[in-house]
């Protein structure tokens, strides 16, 4: 068993609306996943049930081998939880909202330490200034300075990057892969492909309350991950030679192109044969691109294809 | 016991009250001056003795009590209000801590600021008038108690609160009519009968008789019954609040 064991978590809310319908997932140590759904997938409720936020209506959670309904304290103790919105206490300053989160979660001070994750988070120099005054990146790194106050073992990050600009999101990766080099194990909920793709060691996708899938982040795209030649001609082309029908060639609108769809991980992918049938049918190639499918188009697919 | 945590709510709690330590400190010394020039000094000189007791040093007690309630309840439900009210309570929610831990945290810090408030007023009264207290330790205790079963109360509220016009409703609506009900400047024994049966009905005149026991070595109310008033309120609301983290209501989806 990993550090983190999901099983068939149910979340009803009092209004009768079903955020997790038995989600199942199983999380190793020292790992970085990247829990990816659309809005209203479930991926809040998750983290919120995990850390005790909010409760789980059926299912059982397993942190470290330890039940979080039953060993709640041993539980929370290991946990970072760094919200998607920005929830801080704007009058206080930074030094002492993190001193706040450390003494809450049970450790005992510890300046040197609080110093060394401000100064990782690009925050020591911010340690007295009140939080109204600091930038909303700032404000994010200082709700992530909390969250790692009491030396979690693992730490959710929920949509880290939402609304931060892209040099910004960049630190923030970043800083993820310095806290993995730590050993710390990070579940990171986003609905920004790319952050996935960046940053996780494997991807979990949730629709409407469901893990759809969870996988090697390389594995998926290889398995799942199609691969396009395009093939400019070197004149217009008003309808694809019957030859070529095989192939389920698409035509550029302008007729100046066509689009061939094939799976990298085949051993024949044909490609051979239609460069061959292409110069047999008369048509002459003026230039030739491939293009990989991004993990965004393997979602986009894995969604509609679940979609009721 | 997560001894940390209780001591960082506190702290931090109480860092909220140092920020503003003028204004918790001006407010009350500058109203009970008013009290004490409008209800002591004018009104007073024409009432002269309550139960042998000059108007001036009678309404201590009631003064003193009057605030302590008041600010119990405004400290306590904006103490756990505002972490729901800027979303900050996810932290509480996600910490090893048990709901008894936040209670003493929250609790604890509310009913220092309003012990530190009535022991103000005590000070700012020796200024207007002659106090001599005939049961000084009882007096604390009273002081004590009514500070903590108050900051329970407000905890209570700021629980249940949704916005910041619920938060005043309950302190504005019901404790401030039922504290100047209460006898906080008169005696139950100047109200015609019917009035006197129907004031027995009030929670807070058991604890300002019990208070002013501890003053003056007379009360309204027999002091054990005024002793077991205020046990019983104190036990209610650790008993709800013990029922709301239970339930997780208002603070737990």
């Amino acid at each position: 068993m990993g550090i983190l064991s999901i099983q068939n978590a149910c979340k009803t809310y009092s209004g009768g609306f079903e955020a997790l319908k038995g989600a199942n997932l199983e999380i190793e140590e020292g790992e970085i996943i990247a829990l990816l759904g659309p809005n209203g997938a479930g991926k809040t409720t998750l983290i919120s049930t995990i850390c005790g936020v909010s409760s789980l209506t059926s299912g059982k959670i397993i942190v470290d081998g330890l039940d979080i309904a039953t060993e709640y304290r041993k539980v929370r103790a290991m946990i970072g939880l760094v919200p998607q919105e920005i929830a801080l206490e704007p009058f206080e300053t930074v030094i002492n909202s993190v001193r706040f989160s450390r003494g809450l979660f049970g450790k005992r001070k510890n300046e040197a330490y609080l110093d060394k994750v401000l100064q990782t988070l690009s925050l020591l120099d911010k340690k007295n200034s009140k939080i109204m005054t600091l930038s909303g990146g700032m404000k994010r790194r200082v709700l992530i300075a909390k969250a790692l106050a009491h030396e979690p073992r693992v730490l959710f990050l929920d949509e880290p990057t939402a609304g931060v600009d892209v040099e910004l999101r960049k630190d923030m990766w970043n800083t993820v892969a310095n806290l993995k080099k730590q050993g710390v194990t990070i579940i990171l909920t986003t609905h920004y492909i790319e952050e996935a793709e960046a940053i996780a060691d494997r991807i979990a996708v949730i629709n409407s309350g469901e893990i759809l899938l969870v996988e090697d982040k390389e594995a998926l795209m290889a398995r799942m991950g199609q691969k396009k030649i395009r093939i400019d001609l070197d004149r217009n082309c008003s309808e694809i030679p019957p030859k070529l029908d095989q192939y389920e060639l698409a035509l550029s609108d302008d007729g100046m192109s066509l689009t061939y769809t094939y799976d990298s991980a085949l051993d024949r992918t044909g490609i051979t044969g239609l460069l061959n049938d292409l110069r047999t049918s008369g048509l002459n190639m003026r230039d030739v691109q491939t293009q990989q499918s991004s993990l965004e188009d393997i979602f986009v697919g894995l969604v509609q294809e679940r979609a009721p | 016991m997560n001894f940390q945590a209780i001591r960082a709510i506190y702290i931090f709690e109480m860092s909220r009250f140092f920020r503003t330590l003028l204004q918790s400190f001006l407010s009350p010394v500058l109203s009970t001056s008013l009290y004490f020039v409008v209800f002591g000094t004018a009104i007073g000189s024409q009432i002269k003795n309550v139960d042998g007791i000059p108007y001036g040093s009678f309404i201590v007690p009631g003064l003193i009590m009057l605030s302590v309630m008041t600010q119990s309840i405004s400290n306590a439900s904006f103490g756990i209000y505002f972490p729901k009210f800027m979303g900050t309570i996810y932290e509480l929610l996600s910490a090893p801590v048990n709901f008894l831990e936040i209670v003493v945290g929250y609790v604890g810090a509310a009913a220092t600021k309003s012990l530190f408030i009535g022991l103000v007023i005590l000070a700012t009264a020796y200024l207007f008038v002659d106090l001599d207290i005939q049961h000084p330790i009882s007096m604390i205790c009273f002081l004590l108690l009514t500070c903590l079963s108050f900051s329970l109360l407000g905890f209570i509220i700021g629980i249940w609160a949704g916005n910041f016009e619920q938060l005043n409703l309950v302190p504005m609506l019901i404790v401030t009519p039922l504290v100047f009900l209460g006898g906080s400047f008169y005696s139950i024994s100047m109200l015609p009968q019917v009035w006197q049966t129907v004031t027995m009905f009030n929670p807070v005149v058991y604890l300002i008789s019990g208070f002013r026991w501890a003053f003056f070595g007379q009360a309204d109310v027999a002091i054990g019954i005024s002793l077991g008033a205020i046990s019983l309120f104190t036990f209610a609301c650790m008993a709800f609040i013990w029922w709301i983290f239970k339930t997780g209501w208002r603070i737990r989806s």
